[in-house]
């Protein structure tokens, strides 16, 4: 339990769920062939930290921040414009990294020690603020981040698609660059979920909950609001950067669609309250759900509405015509709310026990 | 008998509202003043003013000596004020356990501490891994008080601690609440139980519209009944 931090699942089916999660994405490069599933179990692996990084704002402290795709974004560009302007080597994937964290933490220092100290929508609003502003800068600045265009760059020789580690004629199947990043991708975004379990199950993560409950509760035991909720924001901005800066290497490109848009921004809200606030674990949960139904339920549906059709019933193959997968993925996330209010999370552990032996009384 | 808590001419505005209107108090060290009046005469707006949660408009407040007026509320609480909010006031997503680790700050609980707040409240042992919001009302206020007590604090500032409990409950807090004076805590009580108020006070303040009206001894006015009924609308026996 020490590497989950003393928080398990705390329910059979949460735990069956997330083992087979991370077994699938552990072994996509081998069980499902063809770039399409990488990419998919690569933003998978992204958007769970990413989703994660939210929930220590959002499931953890109540704060609801609308920069994170800004963070998000900065790691990306950081990561781009470092090795779009110093060539593909690792030096430059350092300075990436080393200028992008600083100044993403500083950017949420500064929004947390202005904002934070008032009322929670005057922190939602100042983040949506920045995070437009932030969103014309990148695209005003084409000479530096590309514009609209955004940057493309090469990787450093190791991680290139065609840069051949392990033979196909060793084991049956080849291992190259690709491969390589796709596994520097879950391993750090495996351990940034396992670091903020951590975070959120350590002292201080507790006083974050108070801070969610009751900040002027956990202001009269001498806790200085202000600084665990800065502090917090920082964490969080520097996971999503670093998310940021795993995207840009997977993609090999960073732009205001993949890392700036608005609509990423209500990918995350979506994701965190599908798998469940509050729990870490949600997240990986949600990611998986959204970014699964947001990549198969169009094919998926083709298949069900061919075969309706076959059948000869009447109107399905109409509705599963996959020209409406929106409408149906809106449904979809429609009845996960509803029906699992605490998300899917809350819903496993439910059914699963975490009875609390206090609940009698 | 030096006075730990003084406050001179405090002022509270809260929006257009003038609740506290030059409040002029003091609580001696060791001893236990009730804070009694009715509902709405300002009463847990003085708390909130004195743990800083309400900032004065105007006046002073000195805690042992030091001006508090124009602190931060952690501040106040660092400098060794203890606050139970009114109405059970727990993290109710946080453990039994985790409330008390929460209340002792920057340290490991004490369990000399422990023990004796056991002593008072048994519940709290029995449910030490259960979720705070699980617990019935009498056990949330207990552990509302157990989280004010488990550190050594100068003042106590607790607000109708017996408010909405079942008489039995009542009882053992304030047993509680007299051991916790016994142990020579100094403590400002604020109670709209006038048999809880007669049981633990030393000294009393009566507020009425933001401003006090009477402060002299507890034993004075529970003997005074034509006193009470002046300044509460009640008395002790019609409580009774």
């Amino acid at each position: 339990m020490m590497i989950l931090s003393g928080d398990p699942p705390r329910s059979r089916a949460l735990t069956l769920v997330l083992v087979v999660i991370i077994l699938a994405l552990a072994a996509t490069p081998f069980l499902f062939p063809g770039a399409k599933a990488l990419n998919v179990a690569a933003k998978i692996c992204v958007f769970a930290a990413l989703v994660a990084s939210y929930d220590l704002l959002l499931g953890y402290t109540g704060s609801v921040s609308f920069a994170h795709t800004m963070f998000y974004g900065i790691g990306s560009y950081a990561v781009a414009i470092a090795l779009y302007g110093m060539g593909p080597n690792w030096a430059a994937v350092a300075t990436g990294i080393v200028v992008g964290l600083p100044l993403a933490a500083l950017l949420a220092l500064a929004i947390g020690l202005f904002s934070l100290r008032v009322a929670a929508i005057f922190f939602a609003m100042i983040t949506l603020a920045v995070a437009s502003a932030f969103q014309v800068l990148a695209s005003q600045l084409s000479w530096l981040t590309g514009g609209e265009d955004g940057r493309s760059f090469q990787l450093p020789e190791l991680l290139r698609p065609g840069t051949v580690l392990v033979s196909k004629s060793l084991f049956g199947f080849e291992i190259n660059g690709r491969t390589l990043t796709y596994y520097l991708v879950f391993a750090v975004s495996a351990l940034m979920i396992l670091g903020l379990l951590r975070v959120v199950n350590s002292p201080f993560g507790r006083v974050l909950q108070a801070i969610r409950e009751n900040r002027f509760r956990a202001e009269a035991l001498g806790f200085r609001t202000v600084f665990h909720l800065t502090y917090a924001n920082c964490l969080a901005a520097l996971v999503a950067a670093s998310a940021g800066m795993l995207n840009a290497l997977w993609l090999r490109y960073a732009g205001p669609d993949t890392s700036l848009s608005f609509s990423i921004m209500l990918d995350i809200l979506l994701m965190v309250v599908i798998g469940g606030m509050g729990t870490i674990y949600g997240a990986i949960i949600g990611a998986t759900i959204f970014i699964l139904a947001q990549n198969y339920l169009q094919s998926l549906m083709g298949v069900a509405s061919k075969a309706a059709a076959e059948a000869g019933l009447p109107l399905l193959p109409g509705l599963l015509h996959p020209d409406r997968w929106l409408l149906w993925l809106g449904l979809l996330f429609i009845a996960s709310v509803y029906f699992f209010p605490t998300g899917v999370v809350g819903r496993l552990r439910n059914v699963g026990g975490d009875k609390s032996p206090g609940a009698s009384h | 008998m030096t006075d730990l808590l003084k406050l001179s001419g405090v002022h509270t505005h809260i929006g257009r509202y003038h609740i506290l209107q030059g409040i002029d108090l003091a609580v001696p060290q060791g001893q236990t003043t009730m804070l009694l009046g009715r509902n709405g005469a300002g009463k847990t707006t003085t708390l909130r003013t004195i743990m800083g949660l309400w900032q004065a408009s105007s006046g002073e407040i000195s805690l042992a000596g030091q001006r508090i007026e124009s602190r931060a509320t952690p501040d106040i609480a660092r400098l060794g004020v203890g606050y139970v909010p009114e109405s059970m006031a727990v993290f109710s997503d946080l453990t039994v356990k985790e409330n008390l680790v929460l209340a002792a700050r920057d340290g490991p609980l004490d369990d000399t501490q422990l023990e004796w707040i056991f002593g008072f409240f048994p519940a709290l042992r029995r449910f030490w891994l259960s979720r705070a919001g699980s617990l019935s009302g009498g056990q949330k206020q207990m552990l509302s008080i157990a989280r004010a007590i488990i550190e050594p604090r100068k003042l106590l500032l607790i607000d109708e601690p017996t408010k909405g409990l079942a008489p039995a409950i009542v009882m053992a807090l304030i047993e509680c609440l007299k051991e916790i004076k016994r142990k020579g805590a100094t403590i400002l009580l604020v109670e709209q139980n006038f048999f809880a108020a007669r049981e633990l006070g030393d000294h009393v303040l009566v507020m009425d519209n933001g401003t006090i009206v009477h402060r002299g001894e507890m034993a004075a006015l529970a003997s005074d009944v034509p006193l009470q009924e002046r300044l509460l609308g009640l008395s002790l026996e019609a409580h009774q």
